[in-house]
This record gives structure tokens, C-alpha cells and sequence, in this order.
């Protein structure tokens, strides 16, 4: 393997030891695993308290193993922009989160059957005390969605905002990424803002160099 | 802050978001900067601070990153 210039002496170490040529390449492979175990362990902890016991062990060993697939795989490409750990540990903590978004659905809430705007001042974090003006919100929210969002656009923006569906648990029913997820309720909530302006009940003022 | 300042700070979106992928091809570099230095990170990848401010996933991916480097050291 190529030897990355500038390297910091950690960094190399573990490069070493992953080529397979490395003596104690075998150890150097256990070492790493066990490390990536630990930290999903650790994340899968941090991130929920719904999953316990050997669920958490499960998922887990499964995070770490693929991590390790992924880190084998691409070695070649880390260019030392950053320690070794940080870009190795970025495949597990990424491991995580869509593994995370998979199991959602072991367990998932009862299905909503209706759109619940009701809901929506709730998940804004509006006052509870301001309900007068939390209706009339959900209200002018659900007629700019009416009025300028795609149907698609729409059925995210509703399972996402409205009803906090988690991000990477949409993306794991729907087969699509993150990124595209993101990008749909970001060009939703660019719409609905313009329409909101237009129509005066937000003031165009407020950041308008960012509505650009 | 009042119902409709709630609404506009959600709303606002920020140009200069690179979005999901961009922020996590560069999570790794990124992390390493806010190890050391917040105000480094920010500077120098303005879009992914920006993406991290509004994207709820990536930016659990990021303290997860950092958790796991704290415990590194
Ligand atoms: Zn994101």
C-alpha cells in the first residue's frame, strides 16, 4: 500500500497493521473490530433508550462487521485528511444510523391515518398557551402545502414534520437516501416559506438574503 | 419566541447548505477540526455548518463521531 504523506504516527500505525501483508495484520483486524464494536455499542446507547439487552449486542456486532467490510474495502482511499480513527469510525456511526432506521420499523407506531396539522404548532415547539394563534398557523401551513407542494413533496413534508417519522427510518421503507429525503423537505419548506411571504404572513424582511 | 417566529426560523433555509452527502463525505475531516477548534471547523466548511445547523441525522452523526473520539483518547 501506498505510503500517505504527513501521516501522524497513530495513523500509520494502523495502516500497517491493515495491509495485509502487516505480521500482525490478523491482530491488527481484531483490534480494529473491537474497537468499532464498542463505539456502536456505545452509539446505539446514546441514540435510544427503545432498544435494550441483546437487541443492542445484535445490532452492534452487525453495525461493526460492516463498518469493518467498508474500511477494508476503501483503505486505499484515505488520503489522511484526517486521523485514521476519525475516518474509520465515521463507517460505524454511519452503520448505526441506518441500521437504526431499519429497526424502526420492528416496532413502529400505529399508522396515522389522517394528516393531523393539529399536530403541527406541537412540533414547531410553539407555546401551548398561544393556541389562537397556533390554529390559525396550522392552518395558513396546510393551505401554502395545498397550493405549492408536489404530491410528493406533500406525503414527506406530512410524514417527516407533521408526524416525525425519522428521517432515516423513511429512507430504509423507501429505499432512497438521506439526501434525497432532505433535499424534498428542504425545497418544501423553501416553497411554503415563499408562499407565506407572498401572501404576507411572514415578513419578507427576516433573512431575506437566505431566501434566495 | 412567538408561534410565527417559530415558523419562519423553521422555514428558513440557508443557500449555502450542501446537503447530506457533501457534509458526510467530509465527516470525518470535519470532526477533527471541531475536536480542536470549533470556529476552524465552521470557517473552513461554512456549507457543512450550515447543513449541521439544519439537519437533524447528520448532526447526530457528528456527535456521534465526536462521542466516539472522546473516548478514544
Ligand atoms: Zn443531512
Amino acid at each position: 500500500m501506498e505510503r500517505v504523506a504527513g501521516l501522524d504516527d497513530e495513523s500509520a500505525e494502523w495502516l500497517r497493521l491493515l495491509d495485509p501483508s502487516a505480521a500482525d495484520h490478523r491482530a491488527g483486524l481484531d483490534r480494529l473490530h473491537e474497537r468499532l464494536l464498542r463505539i456502536a455499542r456505545a452509539e446505539v446507547r446514546r441514540r435510544t433508550a427503545r432498544i435494550v439487552g441483546p437487541e443492542v449486542d445484535d445490532l452492534a456486532h452487525q453495525a461493526a462487521a460492516d463498518a469493518m467490510l467498508a474500511i477494508l474495502a476503501k483503505r486505499d482511499t484515505f488520503r489522511g485528511e484526517s486521523r485514521f480513527t476519525t475516518w474509520a469510525y465515521r463507517f460505524v456511526i454511519l452503520e448505526v444510523s441506518s441500521k437504526l432506521g431499519r429497526h424502526f420499523w420492528r416496532n413502529p407506531p400505529a399508522p396515522l391515518d389522517d394528516e393531523q396539522w393539529e399536530r403541527l404548532p406541537d412540533r414547531l415547539g410553539v407555546d401551548p398557551h398561544e393556541h389562537a394563534e397556533a390554529r390559525h398557523l396550522a392552518e395558513v401551513v396546510r393551505a401554502a402545502v395545498d397550493e405549492t407542494l408536489t404530491e410528493h413533496q406533500r406525503s414527506v413534508f406530512v410524514e417527516v414534520v407533521l408526524h416525525g417519522l425519522p428521517l432515516d427510518a423513511l429512507c430504509a421503507r423507501d429505499g432512497v437516501t438521506r439526501s434525497a429525503v432532505y433535499k424534498t423537505v428542504f425545497d418544501a419548506r423553501r416553497k411554503i416559506r415563499a408562499a407565506l411571504v407572498a401572501n404576507g404572513y411572514l415578513d419578507p424582511s427576516v433573512r431575506q438574503e437566505e431566501s434566495s | 419566541m412567538n408561534a410565527r417566529e417559530r415558523l419562519a426560523r423553521f422555514l428558513r433555509t440557508d443557500p449555502r447548505d450542501v446537503g447530506c452527502d457533501e457534509a458526510m463525505a467530509v465527516l470525518h475531516v470535519y470532526a477533527d477540526l471541531v475536536a480542536h477548534d470549533a470556529g476552524a471547523a465552521t470557517e473552513r466548511y461554512p456549507g457543512v455548518a450550515a447543513h449541521l445547523a439544519a439537519c437533524g441525522p447528520c448532526r447526530e452523526d457528528l456527535t456521534g463521531l465526536l462521542a466516539a473520539l472522546s473516548g478514544d483518547v
